[in-house]
């Protein structure tokens, strides 16, 4: 369980307010006149990332890019689809810094560009399996996490690995007003084995550019064997602890949403089936087919050994 | 479900009830209706039609499967909303009830043919399976087959086939399905969202009222 404790302080507490939005003043001035000319959703301040292809690339038909910038479940900036579209672009991403900290050798606040810096950037196109009942293939660029694992030195009593989200009410609408769906930060996390499984990326791209952010720049997780919550966004902190921690889906309805949520058509959540699926933009408009579910989301020779001996219905 | 005259309505009934012996016909389509109807369905044939163009963003069935169940649960709201609005002095809509309960229909009836067709794809085992196992399914499916006699019942010569008393009881039912109707779309979701609170508070309220009303309240009436 990660412990919060009183003299905690986030990196963007380290940043004087006064200071950063100083700076926003400056972006959105800059870009004011370019973002004019964008599609809604658009990111004006996306750059070309260069990459090589990388392992476990899918061959299948990648979704529209725009559909993937504008239909997003990120409940930060609100809980509709188009909701992060649409608001996001009040984020500040620039400058970034991610805590790294908990049951580790170096415990470090890396500026952004220092955590990339060692990094090689690698080209995965993954299935992206929603809890909802649908899919996407996207073309992600990140580097496995089990590079910057290496690079902190877990000691030998870390068993998992915690992760939160930004807070920022004045920049995440859906972290301000009454009905504010889930509790903040938003957390995540993996087991140490399933961190470090070379499947497991940071992605700080996708279709070659740099993400944009309703679809959680500057950095976020990919975990293409799980449902797509489990892939955190726009991360500030990573922790290594020992004990299991609690979600946040898992806080807010532990019967629906466990730990693992690995994807599995044979365990359905409560409310609906997850046999099936359908794939945006499969079909041609409203005559989408649903396809079946694979297990582990079509990962299954690469990760089934992780769950080795596991009830998968209870561990779901 | 329209035109149907409710607890509240005992001392003033619809000015459209049928009367014995001849009186002014209850048509299916009173006075203003069509009008009514055309404009009742235009948000759903707008949204088909978007469809249609690839206009509805990434997952266009499942925003044409909402949006006709929002309009359903909408029409509802707004039937049940009719003798309140009245009774706090606000107009009279009463001769419009009966359109606004056959547009929830006919959306209801819309989306349910948009789930079973479009999105489950006439795939009667899954169908069967989801309307057994997810009680938000068998919640939508209870309200759906709640408005089909209501719907059926909806025109003159039910109403004198069934006598005032009886169809009156029947149409009662309405209240069950606008509740299910409004726990369908809160069990649907994730979490709940400020929308689906809020359809969930005015058929809370607009229930509420029904039993309020029937309490003595005013000695002096009666």
């Amino acid at each position: 369980m990660l412990i919060r404790q009183a003299d905690d302080i986030r990196p963007y507490e380290i940043t004087p307010k006064s200071l950063y939005l100083g700076r926003r003043e400056l972006m959105t001035g800059g870009i004011a006149a370019a973002a004019l000319a964008m599609a809604p959703g658009d990111p004006a301040w996306a750059t070309a990332l260069e990459a090589r292809k990388g392992p476990f690339s899918t061959d299948e038909p990648q979704t529209r890019r725009a559909d993937v910038l504008s239909y997003n479940n990120f409940y930060e900036f609100g809980s509709g689809k188009d909701d992060p579209a649409a608001n996001a672009a009040s984020l500040t991403t620039a400058p970034w810094s991610v805590e790294i900290g908990g049951l580790v050798a170096k415990p470090a606040t890396y500026a952004l560009e220092d955590l990339l810096k060692p990094a090689t950037l690698e080209e995965r196109i993954y299935r992206l399996r929603c809890v909802e009942g649908w899919s996407m293939v996207i073309p992600w660029i990140g580097f496995p996490l089990a590079d910057l694992i290496s690079r902190v030195e877990p000691l030998g009593s870390a068993k998992y690995v915690t992760f939160e989200t930004l807070v920022r009410p004045d920049e995440m609408p859906g972290q301000r007003g009454l009905f504010q769906p889930l509790d903040w930060p938003y957390r995540e996390g993996l087991r140490l084995d399933e961190a470090k499984h070379p499947l497991t990326i940071l992605a700080v791209g996708m279709y070659g550019e740099t993400l944009p952010n309703q679809n959680g720049a500057p950095l976020r997780l990919v975990v293409p064997w799980k449902y797509g919550f489990k892939s955190i966004k726009s991360i500030v902190r990573i922790a290594f602890v020992e004990a299991q921690p609690k979600t946040t889906w898992e806080e807010m309805a532990s019967h629906e949403y466990g730990f693992y949520s690995n994807v599995n058509p044979e365990v359905d959540h409560p409310r609906w089936s997850q046999a099936t699926e359908r794939r945006i933009g499969e079909g041609s408009g409203l005559l989408a087919k649903r396809r079946p579910t694979l297990m582990f989301n079509g990962y299954g020779d690469e990760v089934a050994g992780l769950y080795a001996g596991m009830d998968l219905r209870a561990n779901y | 479900m329209g035109g149907r005259p409710t607890a509240d309505d005992l001392q003033s009934p619809p000015p459209n009830l049928p009367h014995r012996g001849g009186g002014a016909r209850l048509s299916w389509l009173g006075p203003g209706s069509w009008a009514l109807y055309a404009l009742g369905l235009s948000p759903g044939v707008w949204t088909f039609y978007l469809g249609l163009n690839d206009q509805l963003g990434a997952d266009p069935l499942k925003v044409l499967e909402r949006t006709l169940g929002l309009w359903a649960l909408r029409f509802l709201v707004i039937g049940l909303a009719v003798t309140p609005l009245r009774k706090i002095g606000g107009p009279n809509l009463i001769r419009y009830r009966r359109t606004f309960g056959l547009l929830a229909f006919f959306y209801a009836l819309f989306h349910v043919v948009v789930y079973v067709v479009l999105d489950q794809g006439l795939d009667v085992s899954a169908i069967v399976a989801d309307i057994v196992k997810r009680p938000y399914i068998t919640i939508g499916m209870v309200a759906f087959l709640i408005l089909v006699p209501l719907a059926v019942t909806s025109n003159a010569t039910m109403i004198r086939r069934l006598g005032g008393h009886a169809w009156q009881r029947l149409h009662r039912w309405v209240y069950l399905a606008a509740a299910a109707g409004a726990l369908h779309f809160i069990m649907l979701l994730k979490t709940v969202t400020f929308e689906a609170a809020f359809y969930a508070a005015a058929v809370a309220l607009l229930l509420a009222f029904r039993l309020v009303g029937r309490r003595p309240f005013n000695p002096l009436r009666r």
